[in-house]
């Protein structure tokens, strides 16, 4: 009796039918494309995206050249080199990131005790020279202070849960 | 002698109206087919070239035809460049016998309906060079499996179209269409010859190697089958006479089965109950978007079940339902023209 039913069923393409119906139901189902250059997902304040080195309000680069990040990247991507200024302050003479080697972990922000080296929200960003990955410290220090309103709220508004 | 030239001339403007036409919408129908697939994958298709991506199958027509045509050196060079034609004329040539309305056809022919059945099978003839002169593997399967399926799909065509006759009394199509004259929807041929119209659709589908048959082109097992060594303006012919190869199933179902350009209304209906071409092109229309919904939906039938399906399925019903058509016209039960 059951393989008299299901082949009936077979013979009448009721399964093909009901497939046949649900790819029509999509048809008219609304679409999840996010036509990506012209609409943009909605970002984190977490994310981790390309780096920069922030300046105090008066100027100052935040950067004490304690090396911590240097020593936390797991991929050895950050070089620092270090000198004391004419003021007698320590400060960094080469802060270099290999944006290929980086992982963007995001523990070079984490482990900084001055909130100086972060990771922005840009990730849309290319290099057309060989060698170009690797940023240096003027380049994102630069980077820094085209963002720095973007960094600092999306800093404020994580600080809660943190 | 000048009647001769101008009858050849007059020939030739209507043989250049209906390839053009059917060109170009090869062309949009590749677009509808990429826009339909994208919808029912709850994407959007193409978008980009020109307004809502109507210009992208025009775009892929330039690309095709400013690529170069890679011959492999192994191959077979005459032969390789004759599949593609050996290809494409049958499927242009078939639309010679397509009536599109009262007295608007090519050619009146009687055996319009033999005319078309020995069109559609030298198609094969292409398919079954470019896998053999191109000397490759890949090539030979798709080919091989493409001769096996499309051979097994026409006995179960042509058994379906049999009962057609049966009932019209006429190869010709446009008696053929004459003959399902009447109140509208209810007097065409696929109400009495229901099984044998979905099988003719469902072996359209499989003649024209399209999925759930495509086990010819088998992307994920044989790459590209017969066309893999093909490139450029080569490949587009092939493509271009597998696309204009559904557009004819599509009319042909509709002028079989689907009562051609005939209203699906009573004629006392005014406007919508006169009869027309565009009764016609709506109706291939909806067995062209047939197509694209089988494409969106189904997953590739094992080449086995395909066989099965063609010999111990398809050949049997058709064959009974040949008497059964015949019963039904021996007993005066289907009424047959107006």
């Amino acid at each position: 009796m059951n393989r008299i039913t299901s082949y009936f069923k077979s013979l009448l393409l009721i399964e093909l039918c009901k497939g046949l119906g649900l790819t029509m139901r999509y048809m008219f189902s609304p679409k999840y494309t996010m036509r990506y250059p012209m609409e943009h997902i909605p970002k984190s304040n977490r994310f981790r995206g390309l780096h920069a080195l922030r300046r105090y309000a008066n100027g100052e680069e935040r950067c004490i050249a304690c090396k911590l990040c240097e020593a936390v990247c797991p991929a050895l991507a950050i070089t620092i080199d270090s000198a004391p200024r004419e003021d007698g302050q320590r400060r960094t003479t080469r802060y270099d990131i290999d944006l290929f080697k980086c992982i963007y972990c995001g523990f070079c922000e984490e482990s900084c005790p001055v909130d100086s080296i972060v990771e922005t929200s840009v990730h849309e960003y290319h290099f057309e020279q060989r060698g170009e990955n690797v940023v240096t410290k003027s380049q994102l220090l630069a980077i820094g202070d085209r963002f720095e309103a973007d960094i600092a709220a999306a800093r404020a508004q994580d600080a809660a849960y943190r | 002698m000048a009647a001769d030239i101008w009858l050849v001339l007059w020939t030739l403007i209507k043989i250049l109206c209906i390839v053009l036409p059917l060109v170009i919408s090869v062309a949009m129908y590749v677009w509808w087919e990429r826009k339909v697939i994208g919808w029912m994958h709850a994407r959007m298709g193409p978008n980009k070239v020109g307004p809502a991506g109507l210009l992208q199958a025009f775009a892929d027509v330039v690309k095709l035809l400013i690529k170069e045509v890679i011959v492999p050196t192994s191959s077979n060079k005459f032969l390789f460049f004759l599949a593609p034609l050996l290809g494409l004329v049958p499927a242009l040539a078939a639309w010679a016998v397509v009536p599109f309305d009262q007295g608007l056809v090519l050619a009146n022919i009687n055996a319009g309906v033999l005319y078309l059945l020995a069109m559609t099978s030298l198609g094969v003839y292409g398919i079954i060079l470019a896998g053999w002169a191109s000397n490759s593997r890949y090539a030979l399967l798709g080919a091989m499996r493409s001769a096996a399926q499309v051979i097994s799909y026409e006995l179960a065509m042509g058994m379906a179209i049999v009962c057609v006759l049966v009932l019209a009394g006429s190869l010709n199509l446009t008696a053929i269409v004459d003959a399902q004259k009447g109140a509208g929807i209810l007097d065409w041929f696929m109400w009495p010859l229901l099984p044998v119209f979905v099988i003719y659709f469902i072996s359209g589908v499989a003649e024209t190697n399209r999925a759930p048959f495509d086990v010819a082109e088998g992307e994920s097992e044989i790459v590209a089958g017969f066309h893999v060594e093909y490139s450029g303006s080569a490949f587009a012919l092939f493509f271009l006479a597998e696309y204009a190869n559904m557009i004819l199933v599509s009319f042909l179902a509709s002028v079989l089965f689907c009562g051609g350009w005939l209203s699906p209304f009573p004629a006392s209906w005014g406007f919508i109950g006169a009869g027309g071409w565009w009764w016609l092109f709506v109706k291939a229309f909806l067995f062209a978007f047939l197509f694209l919904w089988f494409r969106a939906s189904f997953p590739r039938y094992r080449y086995d079940q395909i066989m099965r399906l063609g010999w111990k399925v398809f050949i049997p019903i058709t064959i009974v339902w040949v008497l059964v058509a015949g019963c039904l016209k021996y007993f005066g039960w289907v009424t047959v023209g107006a």
